[in-house]
């Protein structure tokens, strides 16, 4: 009965939009399955949902290292709320690290991160994190928090230098991890991954190359995911180390927009 | 009235000086005696201080690697060799192990309470798979060398515990090369080129040191043979090294810790074969003398731990 819903008196056909004078409500917390059913009373409550979430981050190796892209823009469901939440990380020097999904899960891990990089460098043996490391690292956490039914919301990609040679990897948040030479997380491993993987195919690319490609990508996806935003950082690494832009605004061109009908 | 001043005198000048002999005498009896009793009272317990600032029951421990059998550890460029000399406690029994692998590119030789450097064994293994489940990677030599060392401290400072009497020999190959390591029951620990521990080790140590900057250049073959008459010149003259007595490890790049079993090990041995044995290495004193301990019996020091 309850599956079938009240027949006389049907929901509304908009559901979880906001509404006048309210936020955006949540998905899980209107549904009638899962955690959320639990109240604030309850002894522990768990993740089931992401607050502030950012999008899709994108990485693409190239003959001498990696690239990393993200846009700094953080939702609050479908209200663009934060403008500059920057989540292209450097590491060390050897890694890069690019997030995408809940924002406060990623700065969560990010100073865990952190920490453990300067307690690295205060054993002082000269030894550094590998991002292969860092990569099986995030693996086991995210992992490890699934597994407790209670996961960081957030999908992670490691770039850097491991031994001489480019590497990269994602992690997502049920700890499924993969490298590839493309890769692109959310809503961008629909639209970008094809155009990176064009580029990679067509054999070896350079790291002007690489950036040119990454930059299609963020503009491409400016223009078709919704939770996306003209700003981005491009993060770089290759032998020389790691570095992190600041924020580059794409160019973008709407003039074309009442020509576009969706049926 | 002057005989007598000058008898009083006399007599008075005598008294001082044999009294004062009499009392130099006691002095020194009386020193030794304390000292002894020193010993006796502030070495019952780990946490206690001697009044000349020792730690009795840590310096005892330190004794019990002396009583295990000799091995030798050292390393080239890209090699690091453990040769460790085996006993059997008697014709009925095989050979006791010495050389425990910890990991694909770790290996310990040990000298002392075998079964407190099984423990310290297990936990190394136990890091190191720690390591590569977190980090997909080997642990680094110089990491797990400290984690041993902290573990090893814990015991030196706390009533309910005691030292542990084994001395590890630690051979490794990481990102930074080769590594031989040294560990003590004091918890010290030192970055070796190349090391000797175990009884009458002072006469290894002696060729190690005269030979010392051969090492790094020498190629394998020669590092182990250097390895071999070091552990030689431990030895009676009666006995030598065969390919019962003798345990060797070998890690280095792409040369994953192995254990040289028998053909390589008569090959290995076959290097220092039929070579004139040092002078140095008789069987009743060396370089080393007293301070090695040598003969001094199990018994003994083993009844000055705490029961």
């Amino acid at each position: 009965m309850a599956f079938a819903g009240n027949f006389m008196n049907p929901a509304p056909l908009w559901h979880n939009g906001p509404s006048p004078g309210a936020f955006y409500s949540f998905p899980a917390n209107t549904t009638s399955m899962g955690p959320s059913r639990e109240t604030v009373s309850d002894f522990k409550a768990h993740s089931a949902t992401p607050i502030t979430t950012t999008t899709t981050v994108i990485g693409l190796k190239f003959d001498k290292g990696c690239v990393i892209a993200a846009d700094t823009l953080g939702s609050y469901g479908s209200l663009a709320r934060f403008r500059d939440c920057p989540r292209v990380l450097k590491v060390n020097d050897l890694i890069l690290l690019g997030s995408g999904g809940d924002y406060a899960d990623y700065q969560y891990l990010k100073d865990i991160i952190e920490q453990k990089i300067i307690d690295e460098q205060c054993i002082g043996d000269g030894l550094n994190l590998k991002p292969k490391s860092l990569h099986c690292w995030l693996t086991r956490v995210l992992y490890n928090k699934r597994s407790k039914m209670d996961p960081l919301w957030s999908n992670y990609i490691v770039a850097g230098i491991q031994d001489g040679e480019p590497f990269l990897g994602a992690v997502d948040k049920l700890g499924t991890a993969y490298e590839d030479a493309a890769i692109a997380t959310g809503l961008g491993a629909y639209m970008a991954t094809p155009l990176l993987r064009d580029a990679v195919d067509k054999g070896p690319i350079d790291e002007e190359t690489a950036k040119n490609v990454v930059q299609k990508c963020m503009e491409v996806l400016f223009y078709r995911d919704a939770r996306s935003f003209p700003r981005y950082q491009l993060g770089v690494v290759n032998t020389n180390g790691v570095t992190v832009s600041e924020t580059i605004e794409l160019k973008h061109d709407w003039t074309l927009a009442h020509m576009i009908h969706m049926k | 009235m002057v005989v007598k001043t000058d008898l009083e005198a006399a007599s008075a000048n005598d008294k001082p000086s044999t009294g004062g002999q009499w009392l130099s005498q006691w002095h020194n009896y009386n020193f030794n005696l304390t000292s002894q009793w020193f010993r006796n009272q502030y070495d019952s317990d780990v946490t206690v201080w001697s009044p000349q600032g020792r730690l009795h029951q840590v310096e005892y421990a330190m004794e019990a690697v002396k009583l295990g059998s000799a091995t030798v550890g050292l390393k080239n460029k890209q090699f690091a060799v453990l040769i460790a000399l085996k006993r059997a406690v008697s014709e009925l029994s095989a050979y006791q192990k010495k050389i425990i692998p910890i990991d694909d590119h770790i290996g310990i030789s040990i000298s002392g309470l075998t079964a407190d450097a099984r423990m310290l064994s297990r936990f190394m293994r136990t890091e190191c798979l720690n390591h590569r489940y977190a980090h997909d990677a080997p642990m680094p030599v110089g990491r797990l060398i400290s984690l041993v060392g902290n573990k090893m401290q814990i015991c030196t400072q706390r009533y309910d515990k005691r030292p542990l009497g084994v001395g590890l020999l630690v051979a490794g190959y990481d990102d930074q090369g080769p590594h031989i390591y040294q560990t003590c029951p004091s918890a010290n620990y030192f970055d070796c080129r190349a090391m000797a521990i175990g009884a009458r080790s002072q006469s290894a140590r002696t060729y190690l040191e005269k030979h010392l900057n051969t090492f790094l250049d020498c190629d394998l073959n020669e590092l182990v043979a250097h390895g071999l008459r070091a552990l030689r010149d431990t030895l009676p003259n009666e006995v030598d090294l065969n390919n019962k007595n003798v345990s060797i490890a070998i890690v280095g790049p792409n040369t994953p810790l192995r254990i040289a079993e028998d053909p390589d090990l008569s090959r290995y041995l076959s290097l220092v074969e039929g070579e004139e044995r040092r002078g140095g290495a008789s069987a009743t004193g060396d370089a080393g003398g007293p301070a090695e301990g040598e003969g001094e019996p199990a018994a003994q020091v083993q009844g000055r731990y705490k029961r």
